[in-house]
């Protein structure tokens, strides 16, 4: 194998991209509201995702009351409770981690880390936020219509989601696939942007082999999230018709509150089939932006390079392979064909491999580094331990025989909010942390980070660890209240209000974040272009916040991978990507090549 | 793998690696992964890509549907048979459009050739012809549904031949691709004003994206156009003939 891909060379290929025609924005309107500069579109992303993230925060705050102290609270009713639920999970999920991985880091850092001096085609770029903005808001105004938002419980699974009974099939159901189309139509404009850039706009000497993982994880998930969402969208077209035009694609006869309904002979079964073909790529498209993120920040932190890049990679492409081919694990007991079970179990652990593989690269990168534990690292190393927690009862559940008794209990909200709510918020904390100097000019206040990461990381074990026991003794999950139930011990009851009382502590810890930020904007610590002497591209941009095209005058010319942290015979402990061979300071007597990397790197 | 050697610090450029590494090197290859592809044409494809999973989960729940439903499915060919003074004809409806649109598809095959050699005028005139033969093939789609809605009383929610699905699938994968069909036939016309113009030779700035255009658009809007139809072929197999 040729090791040209990881090696130092001096030649300066040829451009063969030309130059961007970029769009001058003069008037402030086009400069901070309809701006076509990717870096402008990744904050108006990241504030919405956020703002809308908070409202999901709110809501997991009011059932957690509900579940903490039943018959306390008037103004939660069951009704209102399953809203809450149906809201928490679409928001969390679709409106916030894939807004923020995608939409706000991929925007702002794709070009930027492969030197790009924008997204291909800005304008339908910018489209993108504002179709975006648009499906947020069609969601929020379902709150508001009679009826209420939908209490379908965030699967949707009909017949239940448009039957009579469930709240919110008025109009919050059908806003809600409203939302979510505006949402896959949105995305998919930013989407084919991120694709294009990353395979088609980078700097000279970036090959695809010397991208910093990010960029592989955030074009990865991308890719997944194209391919994913169609599914999503059939589904709610269809189930749009179901309940606008009174078709039977997935109604079948039923009895309703005494009545026959005028549906016939349709397969709700089909709609679980569409929904996790999305459902379970939605995961990964979550969880591989996280990977990237975490692989370039403990690197940075650790003043070491990655373990084993070009295994990071193949990881990354293989979990994305493998995450379309194990969906129906979450339909072990929907009353599907049982040899599928065996077939979705088997594909279900076999993803363990590559993910496995990534952990391992991680705790070997942090292994003998020099670790600096500021707080990008901190949440990056709770990041690794909350994953591999999240990872191991997934086994339990990946396993047809064990998730059958614990299936729809508390084990599973254990299991999944570890793995793809703790785990990738807790990477989206390190990601601000590292990247807010870049986005601001400004440091964010190391102390009260330090409160917050605190709070976070052991507040959220102690919300999550019990709840694995809890579904053990067989608590049931979306149950609006367990009243006196004779296989539930009382001890359950004091859990509960225990989990309740570090829900709203934990999220207390989030307010102090959100202000931390607004402060810091504005009077934080000046920060200079490359605080924490990190390689990538994005460090080395002449102004900080870098400008409308990122780079100024010149493009940068890049002669190395990403990580070329602590290399022997090199004065500094990093070499930025962009920094020629010949100018690359030497201790000592230390002659020939320059800066190699180590030959270990190349297996 | 051979040892690694200090030497051969300055990688060659264009060194092929043998096998899946060559191919794996070539994909991931200096600054551009496909040599000489417009990035609108790149993204066009990956659009396309896309777009195929969501006709193919349409067309999958449609199989799915027709499978578990109890009630027989209708006959396409005597639903969609029109007849000409005597004996009904099966299916000749779908046949002249389905003739039509991939007659069309050779038209915009001219069309690019002559945008390649920058034919202002021959390039316009066969996008018309395309962008025409789109709108008869959405103009007959308009007809079945009329016949179908107003003679023959099949609505989404049920249908007097048998399994209401049917009507349901009908209305919702015809008119899905007969969405796309005339979001390309508005875009063909857009194209080929803007080529009758001259717009892509004087590199005219668009009026929305401020982007200087250029004749490969009609490239792209060919990709695109070809795409439609393929999903056609299928929708006419997997709907009509089964």
């Amino acid at each position: 194998m040729s090791n040209g891909m990881l090696e130092e060379t001096q030649v300066i290929p040829l451009a063969e991209v030309e130059e961007v025609d970029l769009y001058h924005a003069h008037h402030w309107i086009t400069k901070y509201v309809f701006c076509q500069d990717a870096k402008v579109i990744a904050i108006q992303y990241s504030a919405t995702a956020i703002l809308i993230g908070l409202v999901g925060l709110v809501l997991s705050w009011m059932m957690r009351l509900q579940l903490g102290f039943p018959e306390v609270f008037d103004f939660i009713d069951a009704e209102s409770y399953y809203q809450y639920v149906t809201m928490h999970g679409m928001i969390m999920v679709i409106y916030l981690l894939t807004a923020l991985f995608l939409g706000g880091f991929g925007n702002y850092l794709i070009p930027l880390m492969v030197g790009a001096r924008d997204m291909v085609f800005p304008y339908m770029n910018m489209l993108s936020y504002w179709v975006y903005l648009l499906a947020v808001i069609v969601l929020t105004v379902s709150f508001f219509v009679p009826g209420g938002a939908s209490g379908a419980g965030w699967t949707l699974y009909p017949p239940q989601a448009i039957s009579e009974g469930t709240p919110g099939i008025d109009g919050g159901i059908i806003l809600m696939l409203i939302s979510l189309v505006l949402f896959i139509i949105g995305f998919t404009m930013g989407g084919l942007n991120y694709v294009v850039t990353v395979l088609q706009a980078r700097a000279r000497g970036m090959t695809l082999m010397r991208m910093p993982l990010t960029v592989w994880g955030i074009f990865v998930a991308t890719i997944l999230a194209l391919l994913a969402f169609p599914a999503l969208f059939v589904a709610g077209v269809m189930m749009l018709l179901d309940r606008v035009l009174g078709t039977s694609f997935f109604m079948p006869e039923m009895i309703v509150q005494g009545e026959m309904t005028s549906h016939e002979n349709g397969s709700p079964l089909l709609f679980q089939h569409l929904f996790w073909f999305f459902g379970h790529p939605e995961v990964y498209i979550v969880a591989l932006p996280a990977f990237g993120v975490v692989s370039d920040i403990i690197s940075t932190h650790a003043r070491k390079n990655i373990f084993g890049y070009r295994m990071m990679v193949w990881a990354i492409v293989a979990i994305g392979g493998l995450s379309f081919i194990v969906w129906a694990h979450h339909m072990y007991v929907s009353g599907m064909n049982p040899y599928f079970g065996f077939f979705f179990a088997t594909t279900t652990l076999i993803i363990a491999v590559p993910t496995a593989l990534k952990v391992y690269n991680w705790v070997l990168t942090l292994w003998k580094g020099n670790i600096h534990l500021s707080i990008p690292m901190l949440f990056c190393v709770a990041f690794i331990l909350t994953f591999v927690n999240g990872g191991i009862t997934g086994l339990f559940l990946g396993n047809v025989i064990v998730d059958i008794p614990l299936s729809d209990t508390m084990f599973v909200v254990a299991h999944f909010h570890m793995v793809m709510g703790i785990a990738p918020i807790l990477v989206i904390y390190a990601a601000i942390y590292h990247w807010f100097p870049k986005m601001s000019g400004r440091m964010l206040h190391e102390g009260w980070g330090q409160f917050h990461f605190w709070v976070t990381f052991l507040g959220s074990y102690l919300i999550y660890f019990p709840m694995h026991y809890l579904g053990f003794i067989g608590v049931p999950r979306r149950y609006f209240e367990i009243g006196e139930t004779s296989f539930i011990p009382p001890s359950s009851v004091t859990l509960n209000e225990f989990i309740t009382v570090t829900v709203l502590i934990v999220g207390f810890a989030q307010v102090v974040f959100i202000a931390n930020i607004i402060i810091s904007i504005f009077k934080g610590k000046p920060a200079d272009s490359n605080p924490w002497n990190a390689t990538s591209l994005e460090w080395q941009t002449a102004e900080t916040p870098p400008g409308h095209g990122n780079f100024g005058d010149e493009l940068p010319v890049v002669y190395r991978w990403a990580y070329a942290y602590s290399m022997p015979g090199v004065e500094a402990d990093f070499v930025p990507q962009n920094l020629p061979p010949d100018q690359v300071r030497r201790t000592g007597s230390t002659t020939g090549p320059v800066a190699e990397d180590p030959p270990e790197l190349h297996q | 793998m051979a040892p690694h050697d200090s030497s051969t610090t300055v990688a060659a450029p264009n060194e092929l690696a043998p096998g899946f590494a060559g191919i794996a090197e070539d994909w991931a290859s200096d600054q551009r992964t496909f040599k000489n592809v417009p990035w609108g044409k790149a993204m066009m494809w990956i659009f396309l890509l896309s777009d195929t999973f969501i006709f193919s989960s349409f067309l999958v729940g449609y199989m799915k549907v027709r499978l578990s439903t109890t009630m027989p499915w209708p006959n396409s060919s005597e639903v969609f048979a029109l007849s000409f003074g005597g004996e009904p004809i099966p299916l000749i409806l779908i046949a002249i459009m389905t003739f039509i649109l991939i007659t069309s598809s050779g038209t915009m095959v001219l069309a690019v050739n002559y945008g390649y050699r920058k034919d202002k005028s021959k390039t316009a005139i066969y996008l018309l012809i395309t962008a025409l033969f789109g709108a008869a093939f959405v103009g007959m789609q308009v007809f079945e549904w009329t016949k179908l809605i107003v003679d023959e009383g099949v609505r989404p929610w049920a249908n007097p031949m048998g399994a209401s699905q049917f009507g349901s699938v009908f209305f919702m994968i015809t008119g899905f691709h007969g969405f796309h069909v005339s979001v390309g036939v508005l875009f063909l016309i857009l194209v080929a004003r803007k080529v009758w113009r001259g717009d892509y030779d004087t590199e005219k700035r668009g009026f929305f994206t401020s982007r200087k255009g250029n004749y490969e658009i009609v490239e792209t809007m060919g990709l695109y156009w070809h795409f439609v139809d393929l999903v056609w072929v299928f929708i006419f197999a997997f709907f009509y003939l089964w």
